[in-house]
């Protein structure tokens, strides 16, 4: 994910300092892993740097100074391109996984890589009653919903390849190995 | 330890010449989901239909409040689905010539309740599941979610112990899947009711406590449920 475009989205609607970033960013994107206030930092110093953001006001409420920042007229192009930008669908299969399972049949043998999948399809299966648990949760916003519902879909995607590779285990062991 | 409420043990049933289960052991403890997948073919619904009393096992118990009901008659078997099991199935099976309110309400009527009480909870157990509004039409009237959640509803007026729902969102779109399973979970767990739920998709699964996966028959101790070459 473009942490870089995240926050300029979050400026759209108007000057913000690092802290309210950081505050949004983890309301928005809920189960995502929390943003650093370090990074938020960085992030807007690469994007200054860039002319993409610029500060705007000085703010010291007693406590330490706090710059606000604002979208700068190429920061709002920048902003309109990625959002018109196609993400390539997966276009390398670079799944640990996948690279796990061929590497139990170069190093050990076919009952390595079962023992794998099944303890595999375990953690996956206690993941989705994780997420299950949390859009299901009487407080879900919409936002935990949407988020679950991405997860939930991956896990069950690699839950069948799981089940299906498990089958293919044997062939595939005579094609490495061969 | 909590004391389980439902207890299988060795259930064994072939359909001819063919092994549909293998010795399967199952224990539900109170107010306990209890997910049971697999491939298609594995035994799951068979698998169901034994526990809940559709069918007697050929060999094997299956133990109800200390009570073999394999042993019971057909006549006892069902009047049990009627009262402490309730069933649910893929396609609500609604009776068509009867309304929603009707539908729901017929299970109180067979058990000897009046038509204004049997209504009534009906209109109780509609509206738990979100679909009051329908009360009056036709199941074909109704969209599959609607005709689904009455189905539940109907599933549940008699307050069952356990649960047995085979595939209850097999018929529906993710959404419509996903509001009928929120609640059936809601719903079991204030009443805390068990359910035994036969699905072969994971994130339906994700719904219950634990899970028991069956592969040809038989309890698979990998989870997998794939036959390994």
């Amino acid at each position: 994910m473009s942490t870089a475009h995240v926050l300029l989205g979050l400026l759209a609607g108007g000057p913000r300092h690092g802290y309210d970033l950081k505050r949004a960013h983890d309301e928005r994107l809920p189960q995502a892993k929390p943003l650093a206030y370090g990074q938020v930092y960085a992030t807007l110093g690469r994007l200054e740097r860039d002319g993409f953001v610029e500060p705007s006001a000085h703010e010291q409420d007693g406590g330490p100074e706090r710059t606000a920042y604002t979208l700068t007229h190429s920061g709002r192009d920048r902003l309109a391109q990625w959002l018109t930008e196609i993400e390539p669908p997966a276009p390398y299969v670079t799944s640990t996984l996948f690279a796990k399972v061929v590497v139990a049949l170069l190093a050990a043998d076919a009952d390595r890589a079962r023992d794998y999948l099944a303890a595999q399809r375990a953690a996956h299966m206690a993941r989705l009653r994780e997420l299950t648990a949390v859009k299901s949760a009487p407080g879900a916003t919409v936002g935990d919903v949407v988020a679950a519902d991405y997860a939930i879909g991956h896990l069950d995607a690699d839950l069948r390849w799981l089940q299906t590779t498990l089958a293919r285990v044997a062939d595939l062991q005579k094609e490495v190995t061969a | 330890m909590t004391t389980p409420l439902l207890t299988a043990t060795g259930i064994t049933k072939d359909y001819g010449a063919t092994p549909a289960l293998r010795g399967v052991d199952v224990r539900v403890t109170e107010g306990e989901i209890v997910a049971v997948t697999g491939p298609s073919g594995c035994g799951k619904s068979t698998l169901l239909h034994c526990l809940s009393g559709i069918l007697r096992a050929d060999r094997g118990s299956v133990i109800f409040r200390d009570q073999d009901i394999g042993s019971w008659s057909e006549a006892a078997r069902s009047r049990l689905r009627r009262t402490e099991f309730g069933v649910l199935f893929q396609f609500g099976q609604m009776v068509p010539e009867l309304t929603a309110a009707e539908n729901v309400g017929l299970p109180l009527l067979l058990a000897g309740s009046g038509r204004r009480e049997a209504r009534q909870a009906a209109l109780d157990w509609l509206d738990r599941f979100g679909v009051a509004d329908v009360a009056d039409q036709m199941p074909g009237a109704m969209s599959g979610g609607q005709q689904q959640r009455c189905a539940v509803a109907r599933a549940m007026v008699t307050r069952p112990r356990v649960l047995f729902a085979d595939e209850p969102t097999g018929a529906l779109d993710q959404l419509n899947g996903e509001q009928v399973m929120q609640a059936i979970v809601r719903t079991v767990r204030e009443e805390g009711t068990s359910v035994v739920l036969v699905t072969h998709e994971a994130p339906v699964a994700a719904y219950a406590d634990r899970e028991i996966v069956l592969r040809d028959g038989a309890v698979d101790p990998t989870g997998l449920g794939v036959a390994a070459p």
